[in-house]
């Protein structure tokens, strides 16, 4: 997978990771170029669409797209498969998920993501495990005493 | 310090700005207090901010200024700020800015840290955005947690190590020992970090094979990540590999077989065998196999599968054509789907199945699409179409058809390089040529908006008022683009040294464009003109048909005999006003043609004469100067050998050497007949290694008695000698009855 974009139906972005190094230019015209395929697209249309040399597989749930740039030995219904678990990933950490959580706890979003996907590949397959992992490092973060007890460097 | 109240309080002030300039305002508050922040020492809210500068910077507004502050804060020890610090280094930082240098450091150190969190932390940073350098340096790191008992790590570890592997390939082989003992594990996670490995270190094949068959079975559709995974690591190890293949035909097909299809998921893992299937060496039943399971794709309501099912079926249909074939009329229903991705991917598996049985129901399946899909696939559609009509026509007629068909209503979207390929099937089609100017006057419309050659041909036998009209109208159309316009113009003008009743009609069309606005009409128009006036004699010249053009494009049926290697130039170069007509070639071939107004049965001059069309001035000017430079070509005493004679026709031969691999050959011949003998003409034909080039004869009718006698001359390229011969074949008609006959040519005089 090259990247991976989460954006709403009106064009704004919610999340992007990027898993292979592109320019900062680069990245605003993908994520333009995404948001002006996917959103042209029809209801009921195929997923898969063809862009430069990748493949785009997107997912709408709600009023959110989820959109991944793929390359050309990927396959396809796997990685409508990886979207749809890390919708479910998101739903069992957040309960009932909505864009707004995405929103406002866009880097919880990311955590779990990292959890789950590196690199672009598919890192833990059991739901269980990823949001365990992810409680227990919520854990670590300090309260605000702690936070101002430990040095700074 | 979650929940993050102040990022929160940020993105509500953000999210309820109005309009785009208000939201610009806010945010550029915010982004001053962050940086006052930063530079302010430590307070509780460092994580807040750089949070914020995060959310910021997904809006899309610049946000450099946050990459020093990511790096102090992996530095930090306090873990939410390390968080937030490698998130950070993960947005804002890639491998191309100087700061992601910076936190090599601290990756390290973080990578034997005792709390696994932040060492995974460290891990996926480095596998998100480590360039080679970070990697070369990180390497024996990673490779120490590769083995370290705790598989959270290992599993990071391992995808980790597959990016480094991705980025510098030498390492791989640092990496081939650990991944060995990672494979025995059973924890799934780690074993799907595993696999990965392995795809890129080709070391791993025997123990690969003999450890999967028990695990895979355990697996079952629940995990088909890992089932997808390790089928696409078989795919590659048994790529070029025979005995790898043969091992896993029982696997694959068990896989094929007893997976559940009714959901995405199982339809995924069998996707993915079946391409395994079709990568590898396997045995014909699998493949079968493999293409049935496509063929149920295709059938499947969900569109998803049937797209797939068409891309794979692409892939295969070079060497399993017969097997695609069966599928064909699904295929072609595909056409006619509603969404988008499915009729490209019909469009393109339809192209490349058409063949000579099925082209005419093809063709008409095809060309209903064309004329209802969208844009953006017409001109792939037509150049496909294009391609197959003319591998596959039945007849000539029908091929025309098709592509004036094409044309109508594709109209501009048709690519520049079919263009000529249609003039030139034109030229060759001289049978349809009635039929088809006037079509191909319609078939201009459609090509307006084409910049690019557009090489004519002017066929006799048309009703020359017609095309006059045709030819004003498309003048004086609105709709035409200058470019058309002159093209229309030089039309006109070669059309006047065809038909001769309506010259000046055709003056006074020219004299009209003469004070246009337009430059480029303008010139022409004058300097045709001129040529009206003071170079009359020389029009017939130079506006001289358009030799035919042979294609020179393979898969093109030419019925030519193999010894005739005529060969004209293919001259299919786009008209470029630098390519200018070689003086030299132009007095030969003038002085040639001045002689010349009939048709002749032989072929015509090979130069590529018709570029005048785009070089107005320079052919006056140059008109101008041959005028100066006309010298009678000095006779050389050649020597005169006599090669035929018979019932009173004779014919001679006289060469000149011109160069090493060059020779000119004068024929001459004479009538000693008491009845005169008209039409007369010769064909030469030579041996493949040599270039033959005729110019026109002096004329073609030789009075009795040897009145006056016809030359020609012949210009002869070739690599050796000893290949040298040429068969010349002489027809007349004399008394009112033709002859005909042939005579070899084994050696040339003066040679």
């Amino acid at each position: 997978m090259r990247f991976l974009l989460l954006f709403s139906r009106q064009g704004k972005l919610r999340l992007q990771k990027w898993f292979t190094p592109v320019s900062d230019r680069e990245k605003k015209k993908v994520i333009r170029d995404m948001m002006l395929l996917v959103l042209a697209r029809q209801p009921r249309s195929c997923n898969f669409l063809h862009w430069r040399d990748l493949k785009i597989v997107y997912k709408r749930y709600a009023s959110l797209y989820f959109c991944s740039g793929l390359e050309n030995n990927d396959n396809e219904l796997l990685a409508l498969e990886v979207l749809h678990r890390y919708v479910e990933l998101l739903d069992k950490y957040f309960g009932n998920v909505c864009e707004l959580d995405l929103i406002f706890n866009f880097e919880k979003a990311y955590y779990i993501l990292d959890e789950f996907l590196i690199g672009g590949e598919v890192l833990e397959t059991s739901k269980v495990a990823v949001s365990d992992s992810m409680e227990e490092a919520d854990t670590l973060q300090e309260t605000m005493e702690e936070y101002m007890s430990k040095p700074t460097y | 310090m979650s929940p993050s109240v102040p990022l929160q309080e940020m993105i509500r002030a953000i999210r309820s700005a109005r309009t785009q300039c208000e939201e610009r305002g806010v945010i550029q508050r915010e982004c001053a207090a962050i940086r006052a922040q930063f530079r302010q020492a430590d307070n509780g809210g460092r994580s807040h901010n750089l949070a914020k500068l995060l959310y910021v910077h997904m809006l899309g507004y610049p946000a450099h200024f946050g990459q020093m502050e990511c790096v102090r804060m992996i530095a930090s020890p306090r873990y939410s700020e390390k968080r937030v610090g490698y998130l950070g280094a993960m947005m804002l930082l890639d491998e191309k800015q100087d700061a992601s240098l910076l936190i090599t450091n601290s990756i390290k150190n973080d990578l034997s840290h005792s709390n696994q969190y932040v060492q995974s932390l460290a891990l996926c940073t480095l596998a998100c955005m480590g360039s080679a350098e970070m990697c070369r340096d990180l390497a024996p790191e990673i490779d120490r947690l590769l083995r370290a008992s705790n598989s959270y790590i290992k599993k990071k570890a391992a995808l980790c190590a597959v990016h480094i592997v991705r980025k510098v390939h030498e390492l791989g082989e640092l990496f081939a020992p650990a991944a060995r003992s990672l494979l025995t594990e059973k924890n799934h996670g780690v074993l799907h970090g595993a696999v990965t490995v392995p795809d890129l270190v080709q070391i791993m094949k025997g123990l690969v094979l003999s450890g999967y068959s028990p695990e895979h079975d355990v697996a079952g559709i629940s995990d088909p990540f890992l089932q997808v995974r390790i089928l696409r690591l078989l795919r590659i190890l048994g790529h070029n590999n025979e005995g790898a293949s043969d091992a896993m035909n029982d696997l694959l097909a068990q896989v094929a077989t007893n997976t559940d299809s009714t959901k995405t998921v199982g339809n995924a893992v069998l996707y993915e065998t079946v391409l395994t299937v079709l990568d590898i060496k396997s045995e014909s039943g699998l493949r079968v196999l493999a293409v049935n399971i496509l063929g149920r794709f295709l059938l499947n309501n969900d569109r998803n599968i049937r797209y797939i099912a068409m891309t794979s079926l692409q892939k295969i249909v070079g060497t399993d054509h017969n097997a695609v074939q069966r599928h064909r009329g699904t295929i072609v229903d595909c056409l006619k789907d509603q969404d988008a991705s499915v009729k490209r991917r019909a469009l393109e598996l339809s192209l490349a199945l058409v063949s000579a049985t099925n082209v005419r129901s093809m063709m008409k399946e095809l060309l209903i699409f064309l004329s209802s899909c969208p844009q953006e696939l017409k001109s792939h559609a037509a150049s496909g179409i294009f391609n197959a009509a003319e591998r596959y026509s039945p007849s000539q007629r029908w091929h025309i058809d098709t592509i004036l068909h094409v044309l109508t209503t594709a109209g501009g979207d048709v690519r520049d390089e079919t263009v000529p390929n249609l003039i030139q099937l034109i030229t060759n089609a001289s049978e349809l040529h009635c039929y088809t100017v006037a079509c191909w006057c319609i078939g201009e419309y459609g090509d307006l908006l084409l910049r690019g050659e557009c090489q004519e041909t002017e066929p006799v036998q048309v009703t020359e008022d017609d095309v006059l009209d045709a030819l004003e109208t498309v003048l004086q159309s609105h709709m035409s683009s200058p470019a058309t316009r002159g093209f229309a113009l030089t039309a006109t003008m070669k059309l006047s040294t065809r038909i001769t009743d309506n010259v000046d009609r055709i003056r006074s069309v020219v004299s009209i464009y003469g004070s246009c606005i337009d430059v480029e009409l303008q010139q022409r128009a004058v300097e045709y003109n001129a040529l009206f006036k003071k170079y009359d004699h020389m029009r017939a010249a130079v506006l001289e048909r358009m030799p035919v053009i042979e294609k020179n494009s393979p898969g093109h049926t030419n019925g030519e005999s193999m010894g005739e290697v005529k060969e004209n130039q293919a001259s299919k170069k786009p008209m470029e006003p630098k390519l200018l007509p070689q003086p030299a070639n132009q007095v030969c071939d003038l002085l040639g043609l001045l002689g010349d107004s009939e048709e002749t049965l032989q072929p015509s001059p090979s130069t590529a004469l018709g570029l005048l069309t785009n070089t107005p001035s320079t052919a006056g000017g140059n008109l101008l100067d041959l005028l100066g430079d006309l010298e009678p070509e000095p006779l050389t005493p050649a020597l005169l050998v006599p090669v035929y004679d018979k019932d009173g026709v004779a014919l001679t031969l006289s060469c000149e050497k011109q160069s090493d691999t060059a020779m000119t050959v004068t024929l001459t011949a004479s009538n000693s007949t008491d009845s005169d003998i008209s039409s007369f003409t010769l064909q030469a034909a030579v041996p493949k290694s040599v270039k033959l080039n005729m110019n026109a004869p002096s004329g073609d009718s030789l009075p009795a008695r040897g009145a006056a006698k016809v030359t020609q001359m012949v210009v002869l390229n070739y690599q050796n000698k000893v290949n040298l011969k040429m068969k010349i074949r002489i027809s007349y008609s004399s008394r009112g009855s033709t002859f005909q006959d042939t005579v070899q040519i084994d050696t040339f005089p003066g040679l």
